[in-house]
């Protein structure tokens, strides 16, 4: 169970926030609800057993605590979006078992050139990736209330400057999709680069390059990049002896994993 | 969301100066003919044209004592040229406008700033 909990939430995380600040119109409310959410599945789902559609469930109850919080606090109602929904209904219109994946609207926004690049990087792994303050921190060897202040800030000026939870037009898009790829690659140089310590960023980085890959089908950069990552990451465990560097003609080709090499050739 | 829009001038040249006059009449004509445009877009308020940046006069406090310097606050090539408010939906479109700003193109950059709504 502990296993399928931490399954659910790496699979699961990016979309439910996601989901989350598209129906909520804020970042902090959104991951307050989600952590809640998950908070609410590690106590239930031991007992009653997973729910067949786990990012469903979380989003619902997830919506429904963010909702619950609104009401307790109606300060909060200015802030989010909630007022312009009208309260009666919205509870039916909360479908069981699908619910939008917001997770490019979410991209976007949090790789708006708007943003530093330092603050995308930080903010893209947050949301979308799960990842804590405290290892976003570690990864970038940068102290964790350093960290700390650079998403209270991003998220800050997201909400002050009014950068929009949307996929850009078309006219926008190249540029913005460009930016959002060089996000991910920094990530992936940062687990790259390195003795394989922080591997687990270039894990991440491929992640979100697969789920790009598949929310935008049509375009070839993302594939392209994608495809890039995996030849490289194919070689990863083949480039460090002893916390040295290996050039790619000494390197042990034994240690190359083919599954991963030759998996963006499939894609064609 | 309301944006106000700094133009910094820069080195593009603005009407009724010396660099004003090195502008072909077509050139004029252009810039004009953005500003008619953007009086023209809804949620656009026009601003001011500042008089350049060596007119400028800075004015401190410090220990209850009136400090007068010349000049801007900024460099003079960071001075602001002058200023314009929009009423857009989000960021984005906020930048598409700033970008018609002749200044922008000019030698010159738009700063965007939001303005805090009470």
């Amino acid at each position: 169970m502990v296993a399928l909990l931490e399954q659910a939430f790496r699979d699961q995380w990016g979309r439910v926030l996601a989901a989350l600040i598209g129906f909520l119109g804020d970042f902090d409310l959104a991951e307050e609800a989600a952590q809640e959410a998950f908070a609410v599945a590690a106590e239930r789902w031991p007992r009653d057993g997973a729910p067949a559609n786990p990012g469903a469930w979380l989003v619902t109850t997830a919506r429904n605590r963010a909702i619950d919080r609104i009401r307790r606090d109606r300060t909060l109602v200015a802030k989010t979006r909630l007022l312009e929904v009208p309260e009666a209904g919205e509870e039916d219109k909360i479908d069981a078992t699908t619910f939008p994946d917001e997770r490019l609207e979410l991209v976007f926004t949090c790789c708006h050139p708007a943003l530093a690049t330092e603050a995308q990087v930080a903010l893209t792994l947050r949301t979308l990736g799960g990842l804590t303050t405290g290892e976003i921190a570690r990864a970038f060897l940068v102290a964790e209330p350093t960290m700390a202040q650079r998403l209270v800030r991003a998220k800050r000026t997201i909400r002050a400057a009014g950068i929009p939870f949307r996929v850009p037009p078309d006219h926008l898009l190249p540029d913005r999709l460009a930016a959002v790829l060089a996000v991910v690659y920094l990530i992936f140089n940062a687990g790259y680069s390195v003795p394989p310590t922080r591997g687990e960023l270039a894990t991440e980085a491929l992640r979100l390059g697969r789920a790009l890959a598949e929310l935008m089908p049509d375009e070839p950069e993302v594939h392209g990049l994608l495809a890039m990552m995996l030849l490289h990451d194919a070689r990863r465990d083949a480039r460090f002896r002893d916390g040295d560097l290996v050039l790619l003609a000494d390197q042990d080709r034994l240690l190359w994993d083919s599954a991963r090499r030759s998996a963006p050739a499939r894609r064609r | 969301m309301k944006y106000m829009l700094l133009i910094h001038q820069g080195t593009s040249p603005t009407p009724q100066t010396e660099e004003w006059a090195s502008l072909s009449e077509a050139e004029r004509a252009e810039v004009y003919a953005a500003y008619r445009a953007l009086n023209e877009t809804p949620g656009f308020t026009s601003g001011v044209q500042m008089q350049p940046p060596e007119t400028a006069t800075t004015v401190r406090v410090q220990d209850g004592r009136t400090v007068i310097t010349d000049g801007p606050f900024a460099e003079s090539k960071e001075a602001i040229g002058g200023y314009c408010f929009f009423d857009a939906d989000d960021l984005d479109a906020a930048i598409e406008l700033a970008a018609w700003i002749p200044a922008a193109r000019m030698g010159g950059a738009i700063e965007v700033r939001p303005i805090v709504e009470w």
